[in-house]
């Protein structure tokens, strides 16, 4: 086991796209590290550095202690799960679990106990004896993670591994990886475009963006306090309401009168834009206390809650959430006003967060 | 998903009945159908069976007027004088045949050696400037090739490659490779790079996991290639009578040509050696003619 130090990456294809503008990215040794963002910001080209399947052009990758940048992807003692799983289609489950151990070339016996091994830990034993085709998509992935748990690598790499299964499939499999990195306490790193993914999974989420790394964090700093405009509108689902704000008396408000709580150490002389979750926005009765008036232009019920998107303040999408007890109709005329503390704020021209 | 391109070849459940709307609009179009079929069948057919009749007739039967059709004495004596010469010995269109035979075939293999390795070098790796280059070898196929031959011709003739088995080789092996490489991406591009990816984790270098699993995943793809490159050397008229003269070098369809322009044309003869040299493709079409399907429809549905 080891942590991986990834340091000024770049990587530039000779047909000129750039794929990795600069990531450092610095995972501890047992982390379930995750790497989220749109497909082309570079997540999956960084991954594939990582293990040795792309060469980057610049730029240092350590694997514990070792500088791995000249090594072949066989030498890294890493494993990896890919999107499509790759299983070899004409091997048996059995004898896809020992191939990477007999490229080894691990005696007969200890190759049988540890496809054993990892087979009794992923509840293959029934399909040990078919082939990938006779495996339906959640058998596939649940053999490939196998394989990966048979080398005893000192890190796990998943390249979106979980895209191609339907949704409850997905939450299971989630679940059983989640688990299955608590108990190995192996470092893994786990590409995903999927924000619920990143979320329930990781220890740390790193957002990625053209190339970049736009924010390291925490689940709950990374939904709390996304570092920039572009983390502010990826994560959460409806995501942030992205709203113009001036300083006025010590708060902030919007064109179309809404006050919000001023975080302290705002800068002046800057255009400001306050990112406002659905869930820190409230839709009262028309005139309320501290409401401002706004009209819904739609009411998306989900069950458990109501995402209202309303106009105001000449916008026609700010999203509310609000319980499913509080019940408007479409068109109806409501008040809307900020129920949370003070919000993240960016500004316009560096979309970064001030404050 | 496991892609095996046989996949692609299944045309899913075969229907054996004509739906019921098209059944109730009438026993009258049914029959219409058939006759148009059949005088079609019998136009396209006739020379087809023209020339087998005429290389199983004596020649009197042949030059006999009105034509018969049914009535004549059935001799294979034209297909004796395909392989065996006059006085006995191997005749000089036999000879032809074993040229169009290794022509055809080393230019094939040759075609596909290059032209594979290529087309998964083009479809895994970002390559400079690679639709252009793609493009690039793609119009070399865009001319007549008869507009090359006098400048082929006489490059030829200063290296010495004129009437010579290597020169026909070479020029059909250039042609045959722009093909390879394109129908051969489409196939490269339908089998997940994941595979060597996987391969390459578990210890092997990128040429091996190539060869020991994407390779064995192309072999229809490489089939149904080899076929359409195998049938354009074989057939091949333009280059063979402008770039070979001796008997000796000369491929078959030049030489069958050859035997018509003299005092008497025995017709029989050209007729024999036209089935002769048209039976190998048709057999081996027929082989491998799901992996053609394969390779012609190929790509028509997205996964």
């Amino acid at each position: 086991m080891a942590g991986i130090e990834v340091t000024a990456l770049h990587k530039r294809y000779p047909d000129g796209t750039v794929a990795v503008e600069h990531v450092d990215l610095s995972i501890a040794d047992g982390e379930l590290f995750v790497m989220l963002g749109p497909s082309g910001c570079g997540k999956t080209t960084t991954l594939r550095a990582i293990a040795g399947l792309e060469r980057q052009t610049t730029g240092d990758i350590r694997i514990g202690a070792t500088l791995v940048n000249e090594l072949p992807p066989a030498e890294r003692d890493i494993a990896m799960v890919f999107q499509f799983y790759a299983l070899y289609p004409h091997l048996r489950t059995r004898d896809n679990l020992a191939f990477p151990l007999r490229a080894e070339g691990l005696p007969k016996a200890e190759v049988r106990e540890r496809v054993d091994e990892a087979a009794r830990l992923m509840r293959l034993a029934p399909l040990l004896n078919r082939r990938p085709r006779q495996l339906s998509g959640g058998e596939q992935q649940r053999v490939a993670l196998a394989r990966a748990l048979v080398r005893r690598p000192r890190a796990f790499l998943m390249d979106e591994p979980l895209t191609n299964l339907d949704a409850e499939l997905r939450a299971d499999m989630r679940t059983e990886i989640k688990h299955l990195q608590g108990e190995l306490g192996t470092t893994m790193v786990y590409v995903t475009h999927d924000q619920v993914e990143a979320m329930s999974l990781g220890h740390r989420i790193a957002i990625l963006n053209k190339g970049r790394v736009e924010q390291i964090g925490t689940p709950l700093e990374v939904y709390d306090r996304p570092a920039s405009l572009f983390c502010a509108a990826f994560i959460g689902s409806p995501p942030m309401n992205l709203i113009e704000v001036e300083v006025a008396d010590g708060n902030l408000c919007g064109q179309g009168g809404l006050t919000l709580t001023a975080p302290p150490g705002l800068p002046r002389d800057r255009r400001l834009v306050a990112g406002v979750r659905p869930e820190a926005l409230e839709v009262a009765e028309p005139g309320a206390e501290h409401s401002v008036p706004a009209r819904v232009v739609s009411a998306e019920w989900l069950g458990d809650e109501i995402i209202y998107v309303v106009d105001h303040g000449g916008r026609r999408d700010v999203r509310v959430r609000m319980p499913s007890t509080v019940r408007f109709a479409a068109d109806a005329k409501v008040g809307l006003r900020h129920s949370g503390g003070a919000p993240a704020v960016y500004d316009v021209g560096t979309e970064e967060l001030v404050a | 998903m496991a892609v095996s391109v046989n996949e692609a070849v299944s045309p899913g459940p075969v229907r054996d009945h004509p739906p019921p709307a098209r059944r109730r609009s009438g026993r009258g179009r049914t029959v219409l159908e058939v006759a148009l079929l059949t005088v079609l069948a019998v136009v396209m057919l006739f020379p087809v069976l023209w020339m087998i009749e005429t290389s199983i007739k004596e020649n009197r039967d042949v030059y006999a007027v009105p034509a018969k059709f049914f009535d004549f004495k059935v001799t294979l004596d034209h297909y004796r004088d395909v392989f065996v010469a006059s006085g006995g010995g191997r005749s000089t269109l036999s000879v032809s045949f074993l040229n169009s035979v290794i022509v055809a075939g080393v230019s094939t293999v040759l075609a596909t050696v290059l032209g594979v390795p290529a087309a998964w070098a083009y479809s895994r790796f970002a390559v400079r400037a690679k639709k252009d280059q793609l493009f690039f070898i793609l119009s070399t196929r865009f001319m007549p090739p008869v507009v090359v031959v006098i400048p082929i011709f006489l490059m030829y003739r200063q290296v010495g490659l004129i009437d010579n088995a290597l020169g026909l080789i070479l020029i059909y092996t250039a042609f045959n490779v722009p093909f390879t490489i394109w129908m051969m991406k489409g196939f490269v591009d339908e089998v997940p790079a994941e595979y060597e990816d996987a391969a390459m984790l578990d210890g092997y270098t990128r040429l091996q996991a190539f060869r020991k699993f994407t390779l064995p995943l192309l072999v229809p793809g490489i089939a149904a290639t080899a076929v359409f490159a195998l049938i354009f050397s074989w057939n091949e008229f333009v280059f063979a009578i402008f770039l070979t003269s001796s008997d000796d070098v000369r491929t078959a369809p030049p030489a069958i040509a050859g035997l018509i322009g003299g005092t008497t044309v025995d017709w029989g003869l050209v007729a024999a050696s036209s089935v002769v040299f048209a039976l190998p493709v048709l057999v081996f079409a027929y082989l491998v003619r799901k992996h053609l399907v394969a390779g012609v429809t190929l790509g028509a549905v997205r996964r």
